[in-house]
């Protein structure tokens, strides 16, 4: 018998030992999954949270309803992996071996790495909003707030679904103008980058977006701490910027067990082939998902498109063939914009979000860098796309590799620079 | 790409200006590089910037600042005081590197 072992249920490793089940004779291959708890969250929901828009139980799941027969599901926290001895150790002391390693166990917040930030003020006056936790804390924050000064703020790059804070500064902008709170609440967009994505044309278009609804950006900002007493984000180059309600997208790390099994980089990412999600170290080992160091975002989307390829990479490898199928970078995003509209970007590793039409030429039915309803309904219809198609692994009709089709290239610049 | 001229020497760039092949880069070409962004290199200069060409010559990439602090022991104050405003794009743009890719 051969051993396929998964670390984290997690969008990544479910879709996998979904599609994996299918692949590998249950007479030769057992499969293992392990996380450390049966919830499954929806996590784009927590974005709608704050605004009432969700309720707990349309977001999350339990992980062994989404998990397919015949795979095996452990509840425990992994200790280390022993790698060179083809082990992994829970914390309660069982052994598990394998043949062949995944690790999924993702990107987490650490709002423990800046100094201040778990202090006396956090879930008072600081929040976030990429836990279950701190978007329900956010809603009741919001309930209170009329007046002063709200800062969206990320820590440093890379973050987990990188237009999420874009998206929810949107999305709070509208709110408060139905509240008709808008003239008593000054927005501030504060972030490491050099403006307000990380791609020159959509940064460019997301940035007069900000613009348009009066949205300060402060660029360029690295917080080395918050003043708890202040009430302010300092900056390692002595910048200060007050706030009255912080939003912030704490330091995202892999997970701990990566580190301590010296299998990470300096945030705790598992280094990858950037083509075959292959670990650099060990050929029996692959880091899917978030966990891995690949210069894509860090998204749902990214890890369902790169898995298609890594499931039939995986049958080639153990068939003992050279792996054929090479992942490309592909990412595709809805932005919500507030109001009812929202934006979609498709791009991958060497071409930036284009504008266009996606995934047909004119027709689309969706618009690309522009806001339109159509996008917004899409938005919320891939609640139930996930749950039902993407997390089964059941195949979705758009392209796996990024395609040129119905996207305008710009005559200056189709290549991204890094 | 074009071609640029530095110290005499002719160098490939990119859009940006930065070299887009490391191995054309000498320390006088580090001088000119930082000159040109109103940077006298002086011993802490020279500090983080060997420790990117070394870090990239082991990793292939660019180190974050994250990396410059918690690996070349440069505290990330002390680089932006080095290479204000900017550090990362910065230092990596006199070390002839490319742009560190935190940013996606």
């Amino acid at each position: 018998m051969k051993r396929l072992l998964v670390l984290g249920a997690g969008t990544a490793g479910t879709m996998i030992v979904n599609k994996l089940r299918h692949h590998l004779d249950a007479s030769e291959w057992d499969i293992k999954v392990v996380d450390r708890d049966d919830v499954h969250p929806y996590q784009p929901g927590f974005l709608f949270l704050p605004f009432g828009a969700y309720t707990a139980k349309q977001i999350t799941r339990p992980r062994r309803g989404t998990l397919p027969k015949g795979v095996d599901f452990v509840i425990g926290e992994v200790d280390r992996v022993d790698a060179a001895a083809n082990k992994v150790a829970l914390v309660d002391g069982t052994t598990l071996d394998y043949d062949y390693l995944i690790i999924a166990s993702g990107t987490t917040p650490r709002p423990d790495q800046t100094p201040g930030m778990l202090g006396e003020e956090w879930r008072r006056s600081i929040f976030d909003f990429y836990t279950f936790e701190g978007s329900k804390a956010l809603a009741e924050a919001l309930k209170k707030f009329d007046h002063g000064r709200l800062v969206v703020h990320i820590t440093d790059m890379p973050i987990k679904c990188p237009v999420a804070p874009l998206e929810f500064t949107f999305l709070a902008e509208a709110w408060l103008r139905e509240k008709g709170m808008r003239d008593r609440v000054e927005i501030i967009y504060v972030t490491p980058l050099p403006g307000a994505f990380t791609k020159p044309i959509a940064s460019e278009r997301l940035g007069s977006m900000l613009d348009d609804r009066k949205i300060a950006v402060e660029s360029d900002f690295m917080v080395e701490r918050i003043d708890v007493e202040n009430k302010a984000l300092v900056s390692y180059d002595e910048r200060e910027v007050p706030f009255d309600l912080l939003v912030t997208v704490p330091l995202n790390m892999g997970a701990d067990f990566v580190a301590r099994s010296g299998l990470g980089d300096d945030l705790n990412y598992v280094p990858v082939d950037k083509h075959t999600l292959q670990s650099k170290a060990y050929p029996n080992m692959f880091a899917v998902g978030d966990a891995s160091d690949i210069p894509a975002s860090k998204a749902g989307s990214v890890a369902h498109f790169s898995i298609d390829i890594f499931v039939d990479n995986f049958m080639e490898l153990i068939a003992g063939k050279p792996m054929t199928g090479s992942f490309d970078g592909h990412a595709n995003c809805f932005i919500e914009s507030g109001d009812g509209k929202g934006l979609l970007i498709d791009f991958n590793y060497d071409t930036e979000p284009l504008p266009g039409t996606y995934p047909l030429p004119f027709v689309g039915p969706m618009g690309l860098l522009k806001e339109t309803r159509a996008n917004h309904l899409g938005k919320l219809a891939f609640r139930w796309i996930y749950w039902n198609i993407l997390l089964p692994g059941r195949s979705m009709p758009v392209p796996t590799l990024m395609s040129m089709v119905g996207k305008k290239p710009s005559n200056t610049m189709t290549k991204t620079t890094k | 790409m074009p071609v640029t001229t530095i110290d005499g020497h002719q160098i490939n760039v990119n859009e940006e200006g930065f070299l887009t092949d490391p191995t054309e880069w000498t320390d006088e070409i580090g001088i000119a590089l930082a000159a040109q962004i109103g940077i006298t290199l002086t011993d802490a200069h020279w500090k983080a910037i060997r420790f990117l060409r070394k870090d990239f010559d082991e990793m292939g990439e660019t180190a974050t600042l994250r990396r410059v602090s918690t690996v070349g022991a440069i505290p990330i104050k002390e680089l932006f005081a080095l290479f204000p405003a900017k550090p990362a794009k910065k230092m990596s743009y006199v070390a002839g590197l490319p742009k560190p890719h935190g940013c996606v």
